[in-house]
């Protein structure tokens, strides 16, 4: 039986080294215990040759400690954290691809006003705007674009800055 | 830093010797003590049979009859010595057929290092014959794992996979090397690995978390121990006695920490979990000290977990910081190996003794022996208990032998009637509850300690898992000693189905084959046993063989296991009957 505490979202940063295959080793162990990953990014961390995981997901706190106890333990896990939406600055990217015959419409450049987003291509059959911004600005950007009918939507998992020091350079100095 | 790695590579190139990968792996196998290894071959790994076949008379190649078989035996033989199991296996179904073996190692923390074929590298993720993606497989359930596509890593790789299986808690490493790593060839020369950097093998201890733990101690009245598997990876069993006799500790076990601590202990007080002693399950519920020894919380050993032990105070002696209010919220955990933490704290305890607390353990015992254990070893019936025949056992070995125990009813008889001496005496398959288990696990312990004898318990079921293994018997003359506890049964299912199924018996009912010709065809001196006074002159032979021995005893068909604690009931509701 699962104690039923509140759900949260939380932010968990890997840090890794960069091996074929952790992706899989990481997922397997959210997979396990059932929890769906809202969004995830990969890519190289601030330090030399070490990766860095974020996972986005919904769980209650009691869950996300022992995950990260889990995949802290995987051998080329070098740290892991989670952190609450307070703790964090975190960001989206999102692009959208619509037909040029919207390019002059009044309406559309009011709301790239509002929204911060900006037209990054132009051709003579469709235009692409760009997006950087919370999930839901995107989300509300996203439900005044649809009825225009979007030819293509794509946007990014997070990516997100913690405000408390993650002491990760230090532990790999340790390690060294 | 740069001069560092500079020194190191010298140093490695001092005598490098130009060798084909497969040559390379054997090699390695050698640096790291291993003479003693189990497998099958096929296509993706011949190389390396080629090698072994070279090397015959330095690492020594058990072929066993499947290769469940062989990672089981190799898992016997980690168990029993504590040092890494050896299994290599072909690609494809070679692989995936270590597959239940690799996730029964990971989840009873065994150390085993597999070596796989895989196809060439330029196939890879072509859908090539016997071409499967074991790395992925594996991924879940594996310590941790490894492609090798070319030569020039085997030695690095092999070397990590050895420290990673062995060091902190252990577990399965599997690496998959392509056909055409195995083919190529490069300057051989070997380090042993002492460090992965992103890796802490051992967690530091926090002395204070020690002193915190030892005030604990030191103030409960009633304390309780209960010690795991961790105690005997940790070899630490001399620690925990002095620790719980200075501080007068009543101790369970757990099925896995079974034989760390002498059954016939005076502050030995049985085993916990769902069909464990009926003190240790009900006292867990009446300490105000419980204290974990190297175990995990496993839900077989807590019932349920939102009635368990909440009157103690947690203190949990662990390697694994995972483990740490996984299951059980601890009030002080105490984190490092066993057997530096358990040295650390004892000079802290109070010489005590708890005669009162102890006294409820013995009251509790008469109760489970009136109800239970009586009839099991002294039964008034006509028909055999599984009790009995492990009673019989204990006396004619003195509690000397290694048990191998399979899954189902008479793994819990084992692990509760069994009489342990010596540590590392009692080998089952705990976590995960692999059938078939035993046979295979029972041939590798055999090898592994040659000088004791190794007895393999298993039920009618199970042995028709991995009875092709008599045939690994046959060819390496291993002198295992098989009883088969025949129920003409799945009896553990039964048993549910007689208790919450309502004695519908689906599917658990044996048509068991001739068992004395079958074990007679593979050249092993058989016999059965249906009438009690035939026992202990059957078990008798059984012991005083040099051979390997099979001994069938028919068991009366419908017996239960109990105590027992039903799923989702409190360890306190543990029932007698
Ligand atoms: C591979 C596998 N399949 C199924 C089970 C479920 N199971 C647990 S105990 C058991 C019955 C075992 O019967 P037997 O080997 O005859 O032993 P007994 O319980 O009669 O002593 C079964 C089917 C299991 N543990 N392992």
């Amino acid at each position: 039986m699962l104690i039923m505490e509140d759900k949260q979202k939380f932010t968990v940063s890997v840090y890794t080294e960069n091996n074929i295959g952790l992706l899989n080793r990481l997922s397997a162990i959210f997979l396990k215990r059932h929890i769906n990953i809202e969004s995830m990014t990969v890519c190289e961390s601030e330090i030399d040759h070490v990766h860095r995981f974020t996972f986005v997901v919904e769980v209650p706190e009691e869950q996300i400690r022992k995950v990260v106890g889990q995949l802290e333990k995987q051998i080329e896990v070098i740290r892991a954290f989670y952190h609450t939406e307070e703790e964090i600055i975190y960001q989206e990217t999102a692009m959208f691809k619509l037909s040029t015959a919207y390019l002059y419409d009044e309406k559309i450049q009011n709301k790239l006003k509002l929204r911060r987003a900006h037209i990054v291509t132009i051709t003579t059959s469709f235009f692409i705007i760009e997006t950087t911004g919370l999930k839901e600005d995107i989300d509300r950007l996203y439900e005044k674009l649809k009825p225009y009918g979007l030819l293509q939507f794509v946007r990014s998992g997070r990516i997100a800055i913690t405000r408390p020091k993650m002491a990760i350079s230090e532990l790999l100095q340790e390690f060294n | 830093m740069e001069t560092l790695k500079k020194e190191i590579k010298e140093k490695k190139s001092s005598k490098p010797v130009r060798v084909a990968g497969a040559e390379a792996v054997i090699k390695c196998l050698l640096e790291e003590g291993v003479h003693l290894a189990y497998g099958y071959p096929g296509g993706a790994i011949m190389p390396v049979y080629d090698e072994l076949y070279k090397y015959k008379d330095k690492l020594h190649h058990v072929l066993t009859r499947h290769e469940q078989g062989a990672i089981h035996a190799a898992q016997g033989f980690a168990r029993v010595t504590g040092n890494t199991g050896v299994v290599f296996a072909t690609s494809g179904p070679g692989a995936t057929n270590l597959v239940t073996g690799i996730a029964d190692a990971q989840i009873d923390s065994t150390p085993l290092v597999c070596i796989t074929g895989q196809v060439a590298s330029h196939l890879l993720g072509s859908d090539a014959f016997q071409e499967t993606d074991i790395v992925g497989i594996s991924t879940p359930v594996t310590k941790w794992n490894y492609q090798i596509t070319k030569a020039s890593e085997i030695p690095e790789v092999i070397a990590k996979a050895f420290y990673i299986a062995k060091s902190g808690r252990p577990g399965p490493v599997l690496i998959d090397i392509t056909k055409d790593a195995q083919f190529e060839e490069f300057d051989f020369s070997y380090k042993k690995c002492e460090n992965v950097r992103s890796y802490r093998a051992v967690p530091e201890t926090d002395i204070t978390q020690i002193e915190a733990a030892a005030k604990l101690i030191n103030s409960a009245k009633k304390p309780f121990v209960i010690f795991g598997q961790g105690v005997i990876i940790g070899a630490a069993e001399k620690e925990l006695k002095t620790f719980i006799e200075k501080a007068g500790i009543p101790s369970a076990s757990t099925a896995l920490g079974l034989s760390a601590l002498k059954t016939k202990h005076p502050l030995h007080v049985g085993m916990v979990g769902m069909h464990g002693n009926y003190a240790p399950n009900v006292l867990t519920n009446e300490c105000d000290v419980l204290i974990a020894i190297g175990m995990r919380f496993d839900d077989r050993v807590t019932g349920n977990l939102s009635t368990y032990a909440k009157q103690a105070k947690v203190v949990h002696f662990e390697i694994d910081p995972a483990e740490i209010d996984k299951n059980v919220k601890t009030t002080v955990a105490v984190l490092g190996d066993v057997k530096d933490t358990l040295t650390k704290i004892t000079p802290l305890i109070q010489q005590n003794s708890h005669p009162h607390w102890l006294d409820q353990f013995h009251k509790l015992y008469k109760k489970e022996e009136e109800a239970v254990i009586n009839n099991q070893l002294n039964p008034t019936k006509e028909g055999l208990t599984m009790g009995e025949v492990l009673h019989t056992i204990n006396s004619q070995t003195n509690g000397e032998a290694v048990i191998v125990s399979d899954v189902g009813q008479h793994q819990m008889f084992a692990c509760r009637y069994a009489n342990f001496e010596q540590t590392r005496s009692n080998v089952t398959s705990g976590g995960l509850g692999t059938m078939g288990f035993a046979l295979p696990a029972a041939i590798g312990a055999k090898m592994g300690v040659p000088n004791r004898e190794v007895i393999a318990v298993i039920g009618d079921g199970g042995y028709q898992m991995t009875i092709q293994e008599l045939g690994t018997i046959l060819q390496t003359k291993a002198a295992v000693k098989i009883v088969v506890l025949n129920n003409s049964f799945l009896g553990m299912v039964r048993q549910w189905q007689e208790l919450f199924f309502d004695r519908r018996y689906a599917s658990t009912v044996m048509t068991n084959p001739d068992f004395i010709k079958i074990a007679e065809g593979y050249g092993i001196e058989a016999v059965r046993v249906s009438e009690r006074k035939n026992l202990s002159n059957a078990i008798e032979k059984m012991v005083a063989s040099t051979e390997a021995f099979f001994l069938e005893v028919v068991i009366e068909k419908e017996d239960n296991v109990f105590p027992m604690v039903p799923t989702g009931a409190s360890v306190s509701d543990i029932r007698l009957c």
